[in-house]
């Protein structure tokens, strides 16, 4: 019950926010923060209500519910989530309150329909990542386009239709293969569209290539995966700071999430089949990426040429066929939603003082904006992972999990890593162009943060320390989750042969001397294919 | 010794750190108070270091599980510390010069703008750097070793109005995190090998043999060499010094503390700490030519450079190069016994040379001075203090040091030897010409700047006095008797035992301290009346003049080609070209299809009835002729 309510109250908001409208400005702002934050209070109940032992779905009431629906189709209204979905769920509710707060004063027409989209926006999220029938999924991830259509293509920039059209084409085009796939899995289902039994089912479905490509592709375009990922920049460029916001924080995450849920469990051996084709598109986004966002000369277009280099990672770790590397990526998901998230609502800041995005327009903002400097560099830091701040944790486990985990060569791993360099380079050359050197007269005249503006990043902030010092909190709910989807990949790789370094890491040994057995008893694979 | 003192010397700075750092506004304008409580922050880590260290000495070590403060990263990477008799040699380097570098910044940097932020960052460069040396394994090292790396890049570019600043700070983290590339894939090449990044499990598996070959029989050789590339770029050694000389942009007490005394010895105490591993996997050999080459390759270049801190600079890279030979023969104990009595007299060298910059309104080119010991005649005899230690003459600090290095690298590879000693020579050449050039001859300082010549206040000169009792002294004191002296009884059981080098102990010291006396009298009839000339002279003068273009080749074959062709190859021709042509090639398709389709539909009868009876003739005549 508690789930529906977290997920259906921002709808409740948008009623709410349609009916007042008339009220005035900040009656509607106040609706929308209120019942956005509601939400994320309430929100925080699926954390502490969450069992972290099991390795399913949550079965508490409080988290799971199933009705009929459309009984004739075997479609239901069927909701749960487990320690993947827990944090994408919370990142929504917890990005939300803090977009409107960072729009409270940029929307100058229309404010009640962008409240309303942003709300309406947040309960389609929310239903993608706790949806456990196909057909309620596949409702929820069409529903959250048109919100995100408004946002970008009424509060856009210049060329905001030419960037919603190509969002939308491009997510459409992936979303028609999906629904064929939905479809041949519902008739092979017993003509139903429950989730859990087909991931019971996991591995049964055929043709199951062309199954798991017809889901692949639809992530892959909405991760973007490499080379799926041109609809992005301009997306970004156009979007007002909050669609940007949403967008890097939680609608690529859709992508991700959809693979691991989906791809992955459904059809373990054609996506370990597809490895070898998918882990270079990764690598590749990782480093191409990097290198196109370093010469971007658009503050916003080089967080978005970002975010291609870091979802590549978390591609990466989702293939690994590891519990550390898939964990890794989980955990990226939320560390890339709260550093991209935080980087382009400071650059929303600096855009409306100085209505520049330009990187040639700024320099010495660190002379009169001391604070803006402070956050703005924990902030790129996180991003280039820094160790003690949260994207570190993140990508050490991803490349971790992929060098031991055994699923590709570690070549890939070598080149994944050469990321972590440019990442550097890209960021602290920007940083250094908009902060360092000396203000000209307009630069010298922007104002520091406003309170406001430091309570919309402070939260973020919190957390990005919080998960790079004790990412634990995080972890440990995730850890039965991960490990069921791991299993299920792993099935034919690892009945006979443990990956390298897999039983130490599932084992549990902490800081203790691997058994003898363990070490030397284990079959390489080499030795176990010529046996 | 107990865990909470170890939190105490650890939280110390970093308390220091968040005061000055969040509270820089109220503290303003009192800069007694704000470096005062950066200096305390540092004297009470020292003081808990010397506990410590008692501690050790009497036996007590903190390891394993008695060590560990929470599991950090899942169950099997944790925040934990490992104190042992190599940690305290360096929490003592550490906390000692950085607490007498405090009370020296607190005048240094009298009436700058950034002051508290200063004091900020070199708490946070203490906390980092403790983290680097206490952790308990691998992960944690590196998580010290990203924030040193990230103060650095703070702190070179602490005035960030100036480019050239600004740029260094830049190149340096990411030199750095090249080098890092290196370290990552080192863990996880020993985390694949034995599922653990703790030093005691690591170290006691590998000699037992016990660990997965992950790559066959050279897998530790891999994950030493790997390890090795994140100390050559942190220690600044070939090919990824280029960073250090940059560096010196940042303030000159930043130089002695990070980029002399502390933070590029990083590497040398990274390898010490893996001796295990690198005598396993004999990797020792290529870190101690790495470290020869660099050690005469930086001293060449030091001896045509006229910046006072940059020819220190270069110094330090060649002094780095000694410490990793030191290591990489197997003589752990006296690598880093070179790197002690280097961090005094580096220690010390920059911060006399801070001490000539204060005087000098912020000259750094050592033509435009001369004659200056009659007018700082502290800063002189302690920067000359320093400058003996370091040439190796006899009986001080750096004599001692770096003997131990040599005679081992003897046993091992006689070449290195004699680069080493030529080194030696070119050592004592360099530096004597720099005192010679600055402190001596005529004065060539600027008549205005002449005017207010003064010694620095005592808020500086007296840590310079304290840092050249050690400088001078402290090899006596702990280094005598070679292998037995009372700093190898000190590490002796934190690395494996080291074959006694053959050859006469008096005899090589006998033969270091004529080549490093030679080299300054080299230097006395060169430059004791003369002036480095502005123009080289001949080819080879230039090229060592101009660094051997090593900037340029890095500049014009790696840094603009991956520049240019990200711009031009990858997004404008690939990103916008390609990939959205075909994107956008395929929606004009479709709606010029969709255009073209359209204008069948005339809305003509005629013209339907028509292309029907056509349609049905077609159908007709297919099934009539071929079927």
């Amino acid at each position: 019950m508690l789930l529906s309510i977290v997920i259906f109250l921002p709808l409740l908001g948008v009623i709410a926010v349609a009916l007042l409208r008339n009220m005035g400005a900040s009656a509607i702002k106040g609706i929308a923060l209120v019942i956005s934050l509601l939400t994320f209070v309430i929100s925080i109940g699926l954390y502490t209500g969450f069992e972290a032992g099991i390795d399913g779905f949550q079965t508490d009431a409080q988290l799971y519910q199933k009705l009929l629906w459309i009984d004739g189709l075997g479609i239901s209204y069927h909701i749960g989530i487990d320690g993947i979905s827990l944090w994408l769920v919370l990142l929504t509710t917890f990005l939300t309150p803090i977009c409107i707060l960072a729009a409270w004063n940029s929307v100058e027409k229309g404010l009640s329909g962008f409240m309303m989209s942003l709300l309406a926006l947040e309960t389609g999220m929310l239903g993608v990542f706790c949806a456990l029938d196909l057909f309620l999924f596949f409702v929820f991830w069409e529903a959250m386009l048109i919100p995100m259509y408004f946002l970008i293509g009424i509060w856009g920039g210049e060329r905001r239709i030419y960037a919603t059209i190509k969002f939308v084409l491009y997510t459409m085009a992936g979303s028609a293969l999906m629904l064929v796939g939905i479809l041949a899995l519902y008739f092979q289902n017993g003509n139903s569209f429950d989730l859990i039994t087909l991931l019971e089912a996991g591995g049964t479905f055929k043709p199951a290539m062309l199954l798991f490509l017809a889901f692949f592709i639809a992530f892959a375009i909405k991760v973007p995966l490499f080379p799926f990922h041109t609809w992005l920049p301009d997306a970004h460029v156009e979007a007002p700071t909050v669609g940007s916001v949403i967008l890097a924080g939680v609608l690529l995450k859709m992508g991700t999430y959809g693979i691991v849920r989906f791809c992955l469990p459904l059809f373990p051996q054609a996506a370990a089949d597809a490895t070898p084709w998918i882990v270079p598109l990764a690598v590749i986004g990782i480093i191409y990426g990097a290198l196109v966002a370093m010469v971007q000369p658009d503050l916003k277009k080089l967080v978005a040429y970002s975010s291609v280099s870091h979802l590549g990672f978390v591609v990466l770790g989702l293939f690994s066929q590891s519990d550390a590397g898939i964990q890794g990526s989980v955990l990226q998901m939320i560390n890339h939603g709260l550093s991209t998230g935080a980087l382009f609502l400071l650059v929303g800041m600096i855009y409306e003082r100085r209505h520049s995005r330009m990187i040639v327009d700024f320099g010495g903002l660190a002379k009169k904006m001391p604070v803006f400097a402070t956050i703005f560099l924990i902030v790129t830091l996180s991003s280039i992972g820094l160790p003690g701040l949260n994207g570190f944790v993140g990508e050490f486990k991803i490349l971790l999990g992929s060098f031991v985990g055994d699923a590709f060569s570690k070549w890939y791993v070598v080149f994944a890593t050469t990321g972590v360099i440019l990442a550097a380079v890209y960021m602290l050359w920007m940083y250094q162009r908009v902060m360092f050197g000396t203000p000209d007269k307009t630069n010298e005249a922007l104002p520091d943060l406003k309170p406001r503006e430091i309570a919309v990043l402070l939260p973020i902030l919190l957390f990005i320390v919080w998960i790079g010092v004790y990412p634990n909190t995080f972890l440990k709910p995730m850890e039965e989750s991960v490990s069921a989807v791991a299993e299920k990949v792993k099935v034919k790789e690892t009945e006979n042969t443990p990956a390298v370094g897999q039983i130490i890491i599932n084992g549990k040994t902490q800081d203790t001397v691997p058994e003898v057995e363990t070490a030397t008893g284990q079959l390489t694979k080499e030795e176990a294919q010529t046996k | 010794m107990s865990k909470a003192l170890i939190i105490l010397l650890l939280i110390s700075p970093l308390v220091g750190f968040l005061i000055n750092g969040l509270f820089g506004k109220w503290l303003k304008g009192k800069e007694k108070l704000s470096g005062g409580i950066g200096a305390l922050a540092v004297l009470v880590s020292l003081i808990c270091s010397i506990v410590a260290f008692v501690s050790v000495q009497d036996g007590n070590i903190l390891e394993g599980d008695a060590g560990i403060l929470y599991p950090w990263i899942s169950d099997y990477i944790s925040i934990g510390f490992h104190v042992d008799a190599l940690t305290t040699v360096m929490l003592l380097v550490i906390t000692g010069v950085g607490f007498l570098i405090h009370v020296y910044s607190i005048g240094y940097m009298h009436g700058d703008a950034g002051y508290t932020r200063y004091f900020a960052y070199l708490n946070l460069f203490v906390f980092a750097m403790l983290i680097l040396v206490l952790g308990n394994n691998y992960l944690m090292m590196f998580v010290g070793w990203e924030g040193v790396g990230l103060c650095s890049y703070l702190l070179i570019g602490f005035w960030y109005e100036k480019q050239s600043a600004t740029d260094a700070g830049k190149k340096a983290f990411i030199v750095n995190r090249i080098g890092d590339f290196g370290f990552l894939l080192g863990m996880f090449t020993l985390f694949a090998a034995f599922g653990s990044l703790d030093f005691v499990s690591i170290f006691d598996n590998a000699e037992a043999g016990n660990f997965q070959q992950v790559f066959g029989a050279s897998t530790l050789v891999i994950a030493t060499l790997l390890l090795f590339v994140g100390a050559v770029g942190k220690s600044a050694q070939l090919p990824l010094y280029v960073w250090l000389p940059d560096a010196m942009e940042g303030p000159t007490p930043v130089s002695a503390l990070i980029h002399a005394a502390t933070m590029v010895t990083a590497g040398v105490y990274m390898i010490a700490r893996s001796a295990v591993l690198y005598n396993i996997a004999e990797t020792g050999v290529v870190v101690a030519w790495i470290g020869v080459l660099t050690a005469l390759f930086a001293a060449i270049i030091a001896l045509k450079q006229n910046d006072i801190k940059r020819i220190l600079a270069y110094s330090t890279v060649s002094q780095l190069g000694y410490m990793f030979v030191g290591v990489g023969v197997g003589a752990y104990a006296s690598g880093i016994f070179h790197l002690v009595t280097h961090a005094f007299f580096k220690g010390l060298m920059f911060l006399t040379a801070g001490s000539v910059m204060h005087a000098m309104a912020n000259e750094l080119d050592i033509r435009k001075m001369g004659g200056l010991r009659n007018k700082l005649p502290i800063t002189h005899a302690t920067f000359l203090v320093g400058a003996l230690a370091i040439a190796g003459a006899p009986f001080l600090s750096g004599f001692w040091s770096k003997d131990e290095i040599l005679h081992s690298a003897w046993g091992s590879s006689k070449v290195i030897y004699i680069i080493g000693l030529i080194t030696a020579f070119l050592t004592a050449f360099y530096m004597f010409r720099l005192i010679f050039v600055t402190f001596y001859g005529k004065s060539r300082v600027e008549p205005e700047v002449a005017s207010h010549l003064h010694e620095s206040p005592g808020i500086m000169w007296v840590p310079l006095v304290i840092l050249a009792i050690p400088s001078a002294l402290i090899g006596l004191l702990l280094g005598v008797g070679g292998h037995n002296s009372w700093f190898h009884h000190f590490t002796e059981d934190v690395f494996p035992k080291a074959g006694k080098a053959p050859g006469n102990v008096i005899l090589f010291m006998a033969i270091s301290s004529i080549v490093g006396i030679a080299g300054i009298a080299f230097a006395w009839t060169r430059y004791k009346n003369r002036v480095p000339s502005d123009e080289p002279t001949n080819a080879l003068q230039k090229l060592v003049a101009n660094k051997f273009y090593i900037d340029e080749v890095y500049n014009t074959f790696i840094v603009q080609p991956i520049k240019n062709a990200s711009h031009f190859l990858l997004w404008r021709l690939f990103d916008t070209g390609i990939i959205d042509g075909i994107v956008n090639g395929v929606a004009t398709l479709i709606r010029v299809i969709g255009g073209t389709l359209r204008r069948l539909q005339t809305g003509l009868v005629q013209v339907y009835i028509v292309s029907m009876v056509i349609g049905i003739v077609l159908f007709l005549a297919y099934y009539l002729f071929f079927s």
